[in-house]
């Protein structure tokens, strides 16, 4: 399953919202259909309806997602939309996120299980490398800011720790999975945040899929 | 009397410059704190307690501390709505379906449109100034990388006069920086000026008041 389709299913979980996934056969082109690029002009995935709104950008869809369901009472306010400060922790990390964390430790996940299992092409080790070095660095700051606070923005879980769920999954997955064993606080968050039903429902599905992969 | 808002960091660089035009935008009365990264003082201590991946800006108010150029953007928009522009993230009445709108466009200039344009500014613009060589090569292929990227731009733009839709927005301002870099200071402008719509919407913006600031600012000399 696409990490940025599993993106907006965590929040779609979180808030216990009832929705529809609909493939896109990225095979037969379907991405760049007339139709799909109508909902997503960079013929990317996910793109997101809801009766007239019609979105694209995972992030962008998520925060649309948990503002529509905050309202109904259940959702935890993982966007902490009460508080500025609180609020613009949320941002910050989710910004960290997408610009320190994400460059850092996707490469990694891409040469070790997307392009051999997708592509059949080998792991470049030295992106490899090169990215687990930056990682460290991030996993430094990270290692810092969680050993003052339960989760990035503060003591309750948030849309910032959400957000890393997906692509952290696969990278344990990977041989480099023990990197994050010498970073204990960011290990410990990271079993906090899969012990989540919503994190145990989607971890399910992306293993069956991954396994899919691998066997074609 | 609140105490002064600031922005850590050179405005020269992109980063900062799209924090500057926020605050501009908002009409939010701001100073620039220098931090010379020659000297490696963004790796300092005392600015690591403001960043802690030791990067500019970093931004400070009464309330609080913030880094990421556009969580500090989305920040000074909601502590300070009531100032200056007011469409900036979205008008009220458009509730949640209107911020989303501007959030999927802020989403592909950060995802999309900032890293191969940042890679082409740093080594047409900032390696020299280093001391550095270019490496053309990485210029050619974030080159490939931006124009399927501008290509989707031009046709959005040309459906619509801003990003989000009739309003200039955060989804416009935060492309300003780099394209600014883009057309003005590499020989790429063309990536921009020869795509009809992209052209349009580049004129309009970039001849705001807020940005002109901005770009005097980032001519002005530097404190030594």
């Amino acid at each position: 399953m696409s990490t940025n389709v599993a993106r907006v299913l965590v929040c779609l979980e979180e808030v216990g919202a009832e929705y529809e996934v609909v493939n896109i056969d990225f095979q037969a082109k379907e991405h760049k259909s007339a139709e799909h690029l109508a909902r997503n002009p960079f013929g990317q995935i996910p793109a997101f309806q809801d009766g007239d709104v019609v979105l694209f950008e995972s992030r962008a869809i998520s925060k649309y997602i948990i503002r529509k369901y905050k309202s109904a009472g259940e959702a935890a306010d993982l966007l902490r939309e009460g508080d500025l400060r609180e609020a613009a922790m949320v941002d910050v990390w989710t910004e960290v996120e997408a610009h320190q964390y994400n460059p850092a430790l996707s490469p990694v996940v891409y040469e070790c299980l997307i392009y051999p299992a997708m592509r059949g092409v080998p792991t470049n080790q030295k992106v490899v490398d090169e990215s687990l070095e930056k990682l460290r660095k991030v996993l430094d700051v990270y290692e810092a800011r969680l050993s003052k606070h339960t989760y990035l923005a503060g003591d309750s879980v948030s849309f910032a720790d959400l957000n890393h769920f997906p692509f952290t999954f696969y990278f344990m997955a990977t041989p480099h999975a023990s990197l994050f064993d010498s970073y204990p606080h960011v290990k410990a968050w990271w079993e906090r945040l899969v012990a989540r039903p919503s994190m145990k429902k989607l971890g399910a599905t992306m293993a069956a899929a991954a396994a899919g992969i691998k066997q074609a | 009397m609140a105490a002064p808002v600031t922005v850590y960091g050179p405005v020269i660089s992109p980063a900062v410059a799209r924090v500057a035009a926020c605050l501009l935008e908002k009409d939010v009365p701001f100073q620039i704190e220098p931090v010379d990264m020659s000297k490696g003082k963004h790796k300092s201590p005392s600015f690591l307690k403001l960043q802690p991946f030791g990067q500019v800006p970093a931004f400070k108010d009464h309330l609080t501390t913030v880094f990421e150029s556009r969580a500090i953007c989305r920040y000074i928009c909601d502590q300070y709505a009531d100032r200056g522009n007011q469409a900036l993230f979205g008008k009220k009445e458009d509730g949640a379906v209107g911020r989303a709108a501007i959030e999927q466009w802020i989403e592909s200039e950060g995802q999309s449109f900032n890293p191969p344009s940042l890679a082409i500014i740093f080594q047409l613009a900032f390696a020299p100034m280093m001391g550095r060589t270019t490496d053309l090569a990485v210029v050619g292929q974030n080159e490939a990388k931006l124009a399927k990227v501008l290509d989707v731009y031009d046709q959005r733009l040309g459906e619509s006069q801003y990003f989000a839709g009739d309003d200039f927005s955060l989804a416009d301002l935060v492309h300003l920086p780099n394209a600014d870099f883009l057309v003005n200071r590499t020989n790429k402008a063309g990536l921009i000026t020869e795509r009809k719509n992209l052209a349009r919407w580049w004129d309009d913006v970039s001849a705001r008041p807020a940005w002109k600031k901005v770009t005097e600012m980032q001519s002005a000399p530097r404190p030594s």
